[in-house]
C-alpha cells in the first residue's frame, strides 16, 4: 500500500523542528531513516499530516570522542556503528550489535536516534543503550534536557520524549579497563527482529573477580530490562565460579514474556535465559584477556 | 498538499519532476521517470525488489520519499551495467549461473550483490547467504543466486587483473 497525504517539511536547524512539532503537536512526526515510520505509513498503521525531516538538519550526524564517552549524533547511520574504527574501539558492543539490525541496506538509511526513539522490544540498540548506561540529549522547544537510558524506555514504541522533542545524540561510556561486551539474540531468520535476546557488560578488578554486571533482555517485555537479579549474584564472584546457565534462569526469574506468533511466552523465557548464559561467558572471556 | 519540485541525478543523468510529498522514490522512478526495472514487491521494506544505490548506498527505494531525494545521486538497475546493452559482472553472473526464474527480484539482488562485492570481493558462503537475507526471491530457492555471487566475485577479479 501507499502512505497517505501528509505535508512534508525540511528544515536545516534544530530550533525549526522543535518549533514545528510544537506548531502542529500530535498531527506531526519526526521523520529519520524511515525504515520503521515509513512502512507503517504505508501500511497505513499510522498517519500524520505533517511529517518533518530531520534528514537536513545541521549538526545531527557524526561521531565524536571526548573525556571518555562516545557521542554519535541522532541521524547517524547504523551502518556507521559497523563500519567506524573509532567505534569499535571505544564502544565495540555497538560494532557488535548493528549486524543485527535487519539487513544492510536497511541500516544504510536506518539511524541510531531513530532506533532508539522508535522503542521496540524486540530492539537491539536499546538493549545495549540501557546496559550501558547511555545518555541522550534531547531538545525541545524551551530548550534542551538529557535522559538517562534507564528513564527513556516507558512502553512498546513509546519513550519519555515529549511530542516536541527530539533525540539530538546520544552518548555511550567508552569501555573501561578489563571491561568485556557482548550481544546475542535468537531470530527465525537473519535480519528478523529477535524472538529474545540479550547484552552483557561486564567489569572484572585486579583480584579477576567481577567488579560490575551489566545485563539487559530484549524481546520479552514492553521495553528492555534489566537483570538486577542476576547482576547482584554476578558481582563479587570469580569467574570460574560462575554458573552461567544458573545466571540465565536467574535473570528470568521475575519476567514473564507474553505469547505471539514467533513464539509462546515460555519459549521466549529459555530462549532469553539461554543466550543469557551465553552473552555472560563471552563477555567475562573479553574482560579477563 | 502541494505538489514539490525535485531534481535527482539517475544513472549519471539529471532528472526533474514534480511529485507529492508521499510518493515513494520506487514510485517516482517507475511512474515519473519510467524507469521500471525497479520492481516493488511488498511496498514496506520486506522484499528488497526496489533496492536502488542512493549516494553510492544502496537502499529500499520504497522506503524513502522521493523529496527526500532531492539532489541525491541515484543507480537503478538500468544503470548498473557498464553501458546500455552490456551486463555487468553481477548480471552476467546471474544468468550464467540460473540466479533468476520470473526475475521480479533480480533487480533488488543484483543491485544488492553489487553494492556488497565492492564493499566485500571475496565473501564466504556464509556471508554471502547473511547479505542476501535482505531480498526475497519466491522461485530459485536462493542456490543459483548463492553460485552467481561466487562466480560474479571471480568475473570481477578476472575484470580487474
Ligand atoms: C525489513 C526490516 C527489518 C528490520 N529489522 C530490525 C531489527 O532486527 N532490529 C531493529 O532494531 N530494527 C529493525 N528494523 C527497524 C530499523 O532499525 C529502523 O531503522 C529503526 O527502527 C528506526 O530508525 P529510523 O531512523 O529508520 O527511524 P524512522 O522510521 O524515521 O522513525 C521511527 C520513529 O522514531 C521517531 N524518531 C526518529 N528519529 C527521532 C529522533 N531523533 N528524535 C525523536 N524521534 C525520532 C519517528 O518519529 C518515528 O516515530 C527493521 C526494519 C525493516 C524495514
Ligand atoms: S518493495 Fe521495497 S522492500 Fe519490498
Ligand atoms: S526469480 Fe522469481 S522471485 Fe526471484
Amino acid at each position: 500500500m501507499k502512505p497517505g497525504p501528509f505535508e512534508y517539511h525540511a528544515p536545516h536547524t534544530v530550533a525549526d523542528v522543535t518549533a514545528l512539532l510544537a506548531e502542529h503537536g500530535d498531527e506531526c512526526k519526526p521523520l529519520a531513516g524511515g525504515q520503521s515510520l515509513v512502512p507503517m505509513l504505508a501500511l497505513r498503521l499510522t498517519g500524520f499530516p505533517h511529517l518533518v525531516d530531520l534528514n537536513r538538519v545541521d549538526g545531527l550526524s557524526g561521531v565524536e570522542r571526548s573525556n571518555g564517552t562516545l557521542v554519535i549524533g541522532a541521524i547517524t547511520r547504523q551502518r556507521v556503528l559497523e563500519r567506524d574504527p573509532q567505534i569499535a574501539e571505544a564502544v565495540p558492543l555497538l560494532a557488535r550489535a548493528a549486524p543485527l539490525i535487519g539487513h544492510f541496506q536497511i541500516r544504510n538509511r536506518g539511524t541510531v536516534g531513530g532506533s532508539l526513539a522508535h522503542a521496540d522490544p524486540a530492539s537491539e540498540l536499546p538493549a545495549v543503550a540501557l546496559a550501558l548506561g547511555a545518555t541522550f540529549d534531547v531538545a525541545g522547544p524551551n530548550g534542551t534536557r538529557s535522559i538517562a537510558a534507564a528513564d527513556f524506555f516507558t512502553g512498546t514504541w513509546s519513550t519519555a520524549l515529549e511530542p516536541d522533542e527530539i533525540v539530538t545524540a546520544v552518548s555511550f561510556p567508552v569501555r573501561g579497563e578489563r571491561t568485556g561486551s557482548a550481544i546475542h539474540e535468537m531470530a527465525r531468520r537473519h535480519g528478523d527482529f529477535a524472538i529474545a535476546g540479550a547484552v552483557a557488560n561486564m567489569s572484572l578488578d585486579a583480584a579477576g573477580r567481577v567488579s560490575a554486571a551489566a545485563i539487559s533482555l530484549f524481546g520479552v517485555a514492553s521495553t528492555p530490562v534489566r537483570a538486577t537479579g542476576a547482576e547482584a549474584a554476578l558481582v563479587g564472584a570469580a569467574p570460574a565460579d560462575i554458573n552461567t546457565l544458573e545466571i540465565g534462569r536467574l535473570a528470568l526469574a521475575d519476567q514473564e514474556p507474553t505469547d505471539d506468533i514467533h513464539a509462546t511466552g515460555p519459549q521466549r523465557a529459555r530462549i532469553a535465559a539461554h543466550v543469557t548464559g551465553i552473552v555472560v561467558a563471552r563477555a567475562l572471556e573479553e574482560a579477563g584477556r | 498538499m502541494t505538489d514539490q519540485a525535485i531534481a535527482i541525478t539517475v544513472n549519471g543523468e539529471r532528472r526533474k519532476g514534480r511529485t507529492e510529498a508521499r510518493t515513494t522514490l520506487a514510485d517516482f522512478l517507475r511512474d515519473e521517470l519510467a524507469l521500471t526495472g525497479t520492481h516493488v514487491g511488498c511496498e514496506h521494506g520486506v522484499c528488497g525488489a526496489c533496492t536502488v544505490l542512493l549516494d553510492g548506498e544502496a537502499v529500499r527505494s520504497c522506503l524513502v520519499l522521493a523529496v527526500q531525494a532531492d539532489g541525491a545521486d541515484i543507480t537503478t538497475i538500468e544503470g548498473i551495467g557498464p553501458e546500455p546493452g552490456r551486463l555487468g559482472p553481477v548480471q552476467q553472473a546471474f544468468m550464467e549461473c540460473h540466479g533468476l526464474q520470473c526475475g521480479f527480484c533480480t533487480p533488488g539482488f543484483v543491485v544488492s550483490v553489487t553494492s556488497f562485492l565492492a564493499e566485500q570481493p571475496a565473501p564466504t558462503d556464509d556471508e554471502i547467504r547473511e547479505m542476501l537475507s535482505g531480498n526475497i526471491c519466491r522461485c530459485t530457492g536462493y542456490q543459483g543466486i548463492v553460485a552467481a555471487v561466487h562466480r560474479a566475485t571471480e568475473l570481477i577479479e578476472e575484470a580487474t587483473a
